[in-house]
């Protein structure tokens, strides 16, 4: 079936919406905050996060209007998860918007959209979602709700979360016939029964918690036993926004590093006019073209609500996981000595290339998927 | 891949569907998916395909109508390539004049050289060969040696051509001579006209790897050539080269991802055959084959979309053809180890199967068109900004 012809292609008002939210970013998120923010246990600032919704509508950019946001599609909410990469925005962002949101839209409980989109659409929720799917974490009914019962590590943005969706198993005594998977349900942040731990992060941009809930009380979002879909789709869009925000920041990190090789000189030239550094920076540039081109038939197809979103996600996730990698770890290395110290900024978007490889399968992993669906 | 161009191309396309559908029959049809631009398979059977598509008037269509043209701008001229690639129709044997020498006299030739030879290149009448590299002038191209001196009304041509693709086929040449015998490098060179057929223009096959007679060297020794066919000005012959070396190459991008793609399916298809199921690690390489050929399909759709809606090529296009080539040579390579054994075995005469065709040739797109080396420099300077390598105070000595 024919789809869009040529993807990576923006319209004027998509440049625009780039141009704006690079300039916000610029002056709210520059390195100066990033270090002051990654330092903070919270990691994030909710004035800005608020300033994020009021004046640009960030958050609620790709939610439907009817739940409060402004109804943009996949595309547009690429461009601000690059704009976001590229700045190491310090915020929940990915787990409520890649996250939260998208799971609460893709699981079809038009009840809880109405009830809990609007919240983040207008910075008042921080949500996340917890994706370790401990085997140990359940739910059992208790009147007319539920309560969950375990631990959920690596949560992104757990501890300061105000919603906090988990996926897990119901108890088998409670309801038999319908036990067909996992359950997607919400918890409150300050929940009763739920006891929130930040986790010391090697990527301090991006903060993790561990949580554990002690028959916490949850709201079951969409149908009993039916989150597997729910979770494989919005697993998949997380892993194209993921995609999305991993190559805007290996541009910038190339960016940097082809900068610092026009200025550095030794043996009397800049050493970007030696092929060694030349050379390695080409290739560079090459690879993370390769991961625009797998990033933007991703969106394409995510927005047009293709059939193959399975298959090009998993595509974007190798290709900008391991692009946004080695061009991380080539700034650090055409920046030399100075690449390796705390104070340079290399080793920031070097440490969040890493923490995004294995946020959501590392690329070994999608690769073999890609290999299940060609049917090796 | 099926694609949608759009309801501006649709009458056109689906004209040269029912033209493909008619016309591709008989012996062109039992030579479906043969040829490439460097490559002499079943010539004779390809240029009578020419042949075919001159007389449906399928040649220059974006040619102007005074030249024998269709006038038609490149929207057309991309879907037809990509139709005529789709059908898998041999591919043309008449590449040089059609894609190379033909848009070079649009952009550059005198009035008299288009009415002249544009016509006859659309008739199939005359086939074209490219002088430009000479043993010693490959990457470094503006070293040319090769001289011609103007003796009366005519110009006297001493040298050397090589790699010049089936320029045994050729009944012209267009020729890179220096034209200005004090001038060093760029300085000093005109683009020539040169006619085959005469004792000075000796032409001397080469056997590529693959065991075919692909390319030729061109032993100029006093060939001569009428005054008046210089293409621009002299002494401005680099510029008319590099116009020429660089003529967008859009409408060619969607065939050869066909290409590559079945290449892909078929390493695909043949990984999924394999008895006692697949290495896990050859397993990785497979998909990894085939998402790059993927990659490479956006990549080309993204530089085809940007160059139809009237926008500069993104970086994408400077990267492409380095990002490509590798990748078909690893795909090659990775096909030739899951065909085993058996896929070492040859037929009579050194007759390769297409994907043993297809990974030997393969070895050459990493060198023409600009080796992978001076790609990454060309990537380095002109994508990044990073500063050209230094250059001796004075050219090397002529060997």
């Amino acid at each position: 079936m024919a789809r869009h012809a040529f993807p990576g292609i923006h319209t004027d008002e998509q440049l625009e919406l780039r141009k704006v939210v690079r300039a916000f970013l610029d002056r709210h998120s520059d390195e100066a905050e990033v270090r002051r923010l990654l330092a903070t246990e919270d990691g994030f600032d909710r004035a800005l996060w608020r300033r994020m919704a009021s004046e640009l509508g960030l958050q609620g950019l790709s939610i439907p209007e009817e739940y409060g946001g402004s109804g943009f599609g996949y595309i547009e909410a690429g461009l601000v998860f690059e704009e976001a990469g590229r700045a190491l925005l310090c915020a929940p962002y990915f787990a409520t918007v890649a996250l939260a949101a998208e799971a609460l839209l893709r699981s079809g409980d038009t009840a809880a959209c109405k009830e809990l989109l609007p919240g983040i659409a207008a910075g008042q929720t921080v949500a996340t979602l917890a994706l370790g799917r401990d085997p140990t974490t359940w739910a059992r009914r208790r009147g007319d709700g539920w309560e969950i019962t375990g631990t959920e590590k690596y949560v992104p943005d757990g501890h300061v979360a105000d919603l906090v969706l988990v996926v897990c198993d119901t108890d088998a005594d409670t309801d038999s016939d319908t036990e067909t998977g996992p359950s997607l349900f919400a918890v409150d942040g300050v929940a009763s029964g739920l006891t929130r731990a930040a986790l010391p992060t090697l990527d301090q941009t991006r903060k993790q918690a561990r949580l554990t809930f002690d028959a916490a009380p949850a709201r079951l979002i969409g149908t009993q036993g039916g989150a597997e879909p729910v979770l494989e789709q919005t697993l998949a869009t997380a892993a194209v926004l993921l995609a999305a925000e991993q190559v805007g920041a290996a541009s910038k990190a190339l960016e940097l590093a082809v900068e610092y090789a026009g200025l550095r000189v030794q043996y009397g030239r800049p050493i970007g006019s030696f092929q060694g550094v030349k050379h390695l920076c080409a290739d560079l540039v090459v690879e993370l073209e390769a991961a625009n081109s797998a990033l933007y038939d991703a969106l394409w197809s995510l927005d047009a609500g293709s059939e193959d979103v399975a298959l090009c996600a998993a595509v974007a996730r190798v290709f900008c996981t391991e692009a946004y990698t080695r061009i991380a770890g080539g700034c650090i290395q055409v920046h030399g000595g100075i690449g390796f110290t705390w104070e340079h900024p290399a080793h920031l978007y070097f440490k969040r290339a890493k923490s995004s490889e294995v946020l959501l399968g590392t690329p070994a992993h999608h690769r073999g998927r890609v290999a299940s669906l060609l049917g090796l | 891949m099926e694609l949608d161009f759009g309801p501006q191309a649709a009458d056109f396309q689906h004209e040269v569907r029912n033209w493909l559908d008619a016309h591709l029959v008989g012996e062109f049809a039992a030579h479906r998916g043969v040829g490439s631009p460097t490559d002499a398979e079943a010539w004779e059977v390809r240029l009578a395909w020419d042949r075919e598509l001159a007389a449906g008037g399928w040649l220059g269509i974006g040619w102007p109508t005074r030249y024998g043209g269709r006038g038609l701008g490149l929207l057309e001229e991309i879907v037809f390539n990509y139709e005529h690639a789709r059908a898998r129709a041999p591919y043309r044997a008449s590449g040089n004049g059609l894609d190379l020498l033909g848009p070079m006299l649009l952009a550059m030739g005198s009035p008299e050289q288009k009415e002249r030879f544009l016509p006859r290149i659309l008739a199939v009448q005359d086939l074209w060969g490219q002088g430009f590299s000479e043993p010693g002038a490959g990457s470094d191209l503006a070293s040319v040696r090769t001289r011609a001196v103007l003796d009366g009304d005519e110009w006297v041509l001493d040298g050397q051509k090589v790699w010049s693709t089936m320029a045994q086929a050729a009944d012209w040449l267009y020729v890179l001579a220096r034209t200005d015998p004090e001038s060093k490098r760029h300085k000093g060179l005109s683009m020539l006209l040169v006619p085959t057929d005469q004792p000075g223009v000796d032409i001397r096959p080469i056997r590529n790897l693959a065991g075919q007679d692909e390319f030729a060297e061109v032993f100029l020794t006093g060939a001569r050539t009428a005054a008046d066919l210089v293409v621009g000005r002299v002494g401005q012959g680099w510029r008319t080269a590099m116009a020429t070396l660089g003529i967008e190459r859009g409408a060619t991008l969607l065939p050869q991802q066909l290409t590559f793609e079945r290449e892909a399916d078929d390493l695909v298809a043949a990984a999924a055959r394999q008895a006692g199921g697949l290495d896990p690690e050859l397993r990785a390489r497979v998909a990894q084959a085939w998402m790059s050929v993927r990659i490479m399909r956006v990549t080309n759709l993204r530089t085809v979309g940007e160059l139809l809606s009237g926008r500069t090529p993104g970086r994408q296009a400077s990267t492409a053809k380095l990002y490509a080539s590798e990748a078909h040579v690893r795909l090659g390579h990775l096909a030739a180890e899951l065909a085993g054994p058996a896929g070492q075995i040859v037929g009579d005469g050194y007759a390769l199967d297409l994907r043993q065709r297809a990974f030997l040739l393969s070895l050459a797109e990493t060198i023409y068109g600009g080796t992978s080396q001076i790609q990454r420099n060309l990537i380095g300077e002109q994508v990044l900004g990073l500063p050209r390598d230094p250059r001796p105070a004075d050219p090397a000595p002529a060997a």
